[in-house]
Formats: structure tokens, C-alpha cells, sequence
């Protein structure tokens, strides 16, 4: 079995407070794919990422990873396959340094500290901001924020990168980056966005969200390029794929 | 983003405070335990003085004034902050030249109050104890701070608690900030707030707080927290350190028992006491 796969089967999910975010939502993501989860606000985007690190408690249905069904004992199974880039960096930057934050998954690994020192080098390099290492989180500009935030996943060496909204409040130069650098990962990749060009740029395939239910599920372009279809669930479709020429 | 209901200035200070903890001096170099050990002694020490004491204090200026000079730290910058504190001391000793009037020390004709001599050594011992902890954080790091109280087996709870006070206070000023700006730019160039108003952005404050702290522990737990964090180097206690620790202690030691301002008073005017 791949360590690289993500099935979820029939889950459902609702609040405390009775609101229904999950309804029947079934799919499989093999290794290596990366695929985009769109769909409106409040489309519940948010609720299914939660549930693939076992953050959230399947109510009812099932999520595999790997070869292993998410449930609160196989939880720290998930989270060390799935990589989750939350979607507001101040969540995931809490370290004094970001050195030490990049550090922090691989010492709660258990890694020794050399090999630690190694995967905090590596990764920060591999998002360009190796510069940056001694510097507190809070000072950096949002660009910078992502970037080490992605870093900080990356150095756990997960099998499977999850991003919530990773083009959020970034200026059209850090996007650029940020679209070339989840080109260049070989991850399977999951990304919820609202950003479609993102998707376009990154994902061949596209999963749409409406009221909590998968309503399509296929090639990105395919799907993207479906004028009815995207304006029906409160999308678009990109401006990208209305034209041939590139500009 | 500068003064504000929430005084954002003195929030982003405290950064300032980080930067200096990161500097390289010989104070720096001493290991984060040994500052603690040594501050933490300081502070009991001026503390248990008789409440009339001022003379036999003044000695023990001389360490928060060691920490700062050989750690290289702005002494305005430790003056200010011990300023903006200054009204909690005010607060305790107000009352003491009130109410405790008998005269106790005479100069020729004028006499002092008790109350006088007691709250000038409440202001006393407030700069320094104050002085002394900012010079530690400076002198430190908040961080290396965390890890050496750590070290000394003050309980997790309170290490991790501490590190995240510091680490979102920035965070939620700066949200607190921002909701007072969205009410100033909304109240038509009225300065106060209504309580009713400000009682429901308190909450909200709250609320987003707590929203927050949920997601940080979200974002923790995906990255395998059990409850630990662990720090990348652990610092040895040197042979040095104890060195420090031991002077400092034989100095308070000292001044506790004798009066060393008196004692060199007598020495270089060669009266007796």
C-alpha cells in the first residue's frame, strides 16, 4: 500500500451546535496527485482538511491515510503523513526563532539534535528563506510567514501536504513564488483555495464543495472550464482558461 | 502602531526587549539558571529588609547595575519600563506618609515621617527588583529564560504558559488594535467609548482569543506536541557559573547582615557609627 494515499468514504460531519458541514463526502487522492478543494464559503472545505489529521473526529464515515483508518488513537499516525499548512501563519508560527520553529515537529519526532539541525536547513532552504532562521516569526512580512510556515511542515518529511487557503494575503510577487514552489513538490498534494488561477497553475484535479457534499469531482481543466457548473456553486470560471494566449 | 487604549507602544517594547536578549556579552554567556538563581535571591533579599530601611538597600543597586552594564542593555530602556510599572509602587505606598506620622529621622530642625522613610524604601525596592527581573529577560531572553526555569524544575505548565504569553500577547494587541481602530474610524471622532460598547469588544476579543488559542493548539498537535517543548541545546552549568552564583550570594549574604553603606561612610570619614 502507498503511504501516499488519502481515501475518505461517506463522512459526515456536524457542529456542536447542530450546523451540518459534512454530508456523505467520498473520494480517493492517489500518490503524487495534487488536487484542489473549491467550492464557496462556509462550503465546508475547512471542516474536510480537519478531519484528514484526525483534528476533527469522524462522526460518521471514514478516512484512510496511508494504509491506516484516522481514528483519535491512529491520529498521530495521520499527522505524521499529512503535512497541514493552516491558513493563518500567526497559528502556526509560535517559536521564538524561526529556526526553532521549523525544529519543532522534528523534535517532537524524537530526531537527534544534528539530524534536527539538518531538516531545519533543508527545508528552509527549500522555501528560500534560509536568511531568515534567527529571526522572530512575528517580524517577518506575510510572504515570509507562509513560506516558513510550509518550511515548518516540510521538515517533518511528510508524505502528504495539506494547505488551507496557502495564497491567502500574499502580494502578486509572494503568490508567484508560492505557486512555483507547490509546482516543484512531488507530495501528494490537497489544497483548499479560493485562489482558482492557483489551481489552473498547480492541480490537475479539482474537487468541488456545495453545502457540505462533493457536487463534482474530475480533471482540473475539465471542471475549471465548466462555466454552468462553477457559477452554479458560487465560483467562477478562471479568466486564465478563457484564453489561449498566455499574458 | 504606537499608544492606543491597549498601550501598543509599550507591547511592542517588549520585542525590543527579545532583540537584547539575543546579544552576545559576557553577561549573556552566563547560563540562563545562574541569572535566575541569582535574580530570584536579589528579590528576597531586598524584600526582607525592615519596612523603615534605606540606607543598608542602597548596596545592593550595584547588582541590577552589573547586569546591565556588562550585558551592554540601554539604561533608558530599563528606565522606562520600570516608569510605566511605577504606579502599582505608588499605589502601595500612598498611604504610608498618611497615615504613619510620627517623626523618625531629624535633619536639625525638620523632622521626617515614618510614612516618608517607608514609602521612599517601598519606591526603592520596587526600581531595583524591577530593574533587576527586566535586566534578567535582557539579559536572557524570555525563551532561554523558559527553558533554564525549566531546567531548575519549575513546572512545565508554567515554562509553556510563559512562552505563550509572550509569544501571542503581540498577536492579540495587535487584533485588539486593529477592532479599536475599525470603532475609532466608525465613532465619528469621539474619543470615549460607550461601556456597553466596550464591554462587547472586550468579549469579542475574548472570544477571538480563544478562537486562536484553539488553532494554535491545532496547528501544534499536527506537528506531534505531547505536551513538551523541546528546546534544540541545552546549556552546561559551567564551572563559571557557579562562580557567579556563589559571589553574588556571599554579596547579599553580606549586605544583609551588615550595613556596607554605613560601614564605608565610616571607613572614608572615619567617624563612628
Amino acid at each position: 500500500m502507498s503511504h501516499h494515499l488519502v481515501a475518505v468514504k461517506d463522512l459526515y460531519y456536524a457542529y456542536p451546535d447542530g450546523t451540518e458541514a459534512l454530508h456523505d463526502v467520498s473520494f480517493r487522492i492517489e500518490h503524487g496527485e495534487a488536487v484542489a478543494l473549491v467550492g464557496a464559503n462556509g462550503a465546508g472545505k475547512s471542516t474536510l482538511l480537519l478531519h484528514l489529521n484526525g483534528t476533527l473526529p469522524t462522526m460518521r464515515g471514514e478516512v484512510v491515510v496511508g494504509d491506516t483508518v484516522v481514528t483519535r488513537e491512529t491520529a498521530v499516525l495521520a499527522r505524521r503523513a499529512i503535512g497541514m499548512v493552516f491558513q493563518d501563519p500567526d497559528d502556526q508560527l509560535f517559536m521564538p526563532t524561526v529556526a526553532e520553529d521549523v525544529a519543532f515537529g522534528p523534535l517532537n519526532a524524537g530526531l537527534p539534535p544534528d539530524q534536527v539541525e539538518r531538516r531545519v536547513a533543508t527545508a528552509l532552504d527549500r522555501v528560500g528563506m534560509a536568511h531568515l532562521q534567527g529571526r522572530p516569526p512575528y517580524r517577518l512580512s506575510a510572504g515570509e510567514k507562509r513560506a516558513v510556515a510550509i518550511a515548518t511542515v516540510l521538515a517533518m518529511a511528510p508524505d502528504i501536504l495539506v494547505m488551507d487557503e496557502p495564497s491567502a494575503n500574499l502580494d502578486p510577487r509572494a503568490r508567484r513564488r508560492l505557486i512555483e514552489l507547490l509546482r516543484s513538490f512531488g507530495h501528494t498534494r490537497v489544497i483548499a483555495t479560493h485562489d482558482l488561477e492557483l489551481v489552473v497553475a498547480v492541480c490537475s484535479r479539482v474537487i468541488v464543495l456545495d453545502g457540505g457534499r462533493v457536487v463534482a469531482d474530475g480533471p482540473a481543466r475539465t471542471i475549471l472550464d465548466d462555466e454552468d457548473l462553477m457559477l452554479a456553486h458560487g465560483l467562477e470560471r478562471p479568466h486564465s482558461l478563457r484564453h489561449l494566449h498566455p499574458h | 502602531m504606537s499608544g492606543g487604549v491597549l498601550g501598543l507602544g509599550d507591547l511592542v517594547e517588549i520585542g525590543r526587549l527579545d532583540d537584547l536578549g539575543r546579544l552576545d556579552t559576557p553577561m549573556h554567556r552566563v547560563d540562563a539558571r545562574a541569572k535566575a538563581i541569582v535574580v530570584l535571591a536579589f528579590i528576597i533579599v531586598v524584600m526582607s529588609f525592615p519596612r523603615y530601611e534605606i540606607s543598608a538597600i542602597t548596596p545592593f543597586i550595584l547588582c541590577p547595575v552589573a547586569f546591565i552594564s556588562l550585558g551592554r542593555i540601554p539604561v533608558r530602556h530599563i528606565a522606562r519600563k520600570i516608569l510605566v510599572a511605577l504606579p502599582f509602587a505608588l499605589v502601595i505606598g500612598l498611604f504610608n506618609p498618611i497615615l504613619d506620622r510620627q517623626p523618625i529621622v531629624a535633619f536639625g530642625p525638620h523632622t521626617v515621617a515614618g510614612g516618608w522613610v517607608s514609602f521612599a524604601s517601598i519606591l526603592l525596592r520596587f526600581a531595583l527588583t524591577v530593574g533587576a527581573a527586566l535586566a534578567l529577560v535582557a539579559c536572557t531572553g524570555l525563551y532561554r529564560l523558559g527553558a533554564g526555569l525549566g531546567q531548575l524544575g519549575v513546572p512545565r505548565v508554567f515554562v509553556v504558559q510563559l512562552l505563550f504569553c509572550h509569544r501571542y500577547l503581540f498577536v492579540v494587541a495587535d487584533e485588539g488594535g486593529r477592532m479599536m481602530r475599525g470603532v475609532a474610524l466608525r465613532s465619528d471622532g469621539k474619543r470615549t467609548l460607550s461601556l456597553r460598547v466596550y464591554g462587547s469588544l472586550v468579549g469579542h476579543l475574548l472570544l477571538r482569543s480563544l478562537d486562536r488559542a484553539e488553532r494554535v493548539h491545532r496547528a501544534m498537535l499536527a506537528r506531534g506536541f505531547t505536551g513538551e517543548i523541546r528546546v534544540m541545546r541545552c546549556s552546561a552549568f559551567r564551572g563559571s557559573d557557579w562562580l557567579f552564583v556563589c559571589g553574588w550570594l556571599a554579596f547579599f549574604a553580606a549586605a544583609r547582615a551588615w550595613n556596607l553603606a554605613a560601614a564605608l561612610g565610616c571607613l572614608l570619614t572615619g567617624g563612628a557609627a
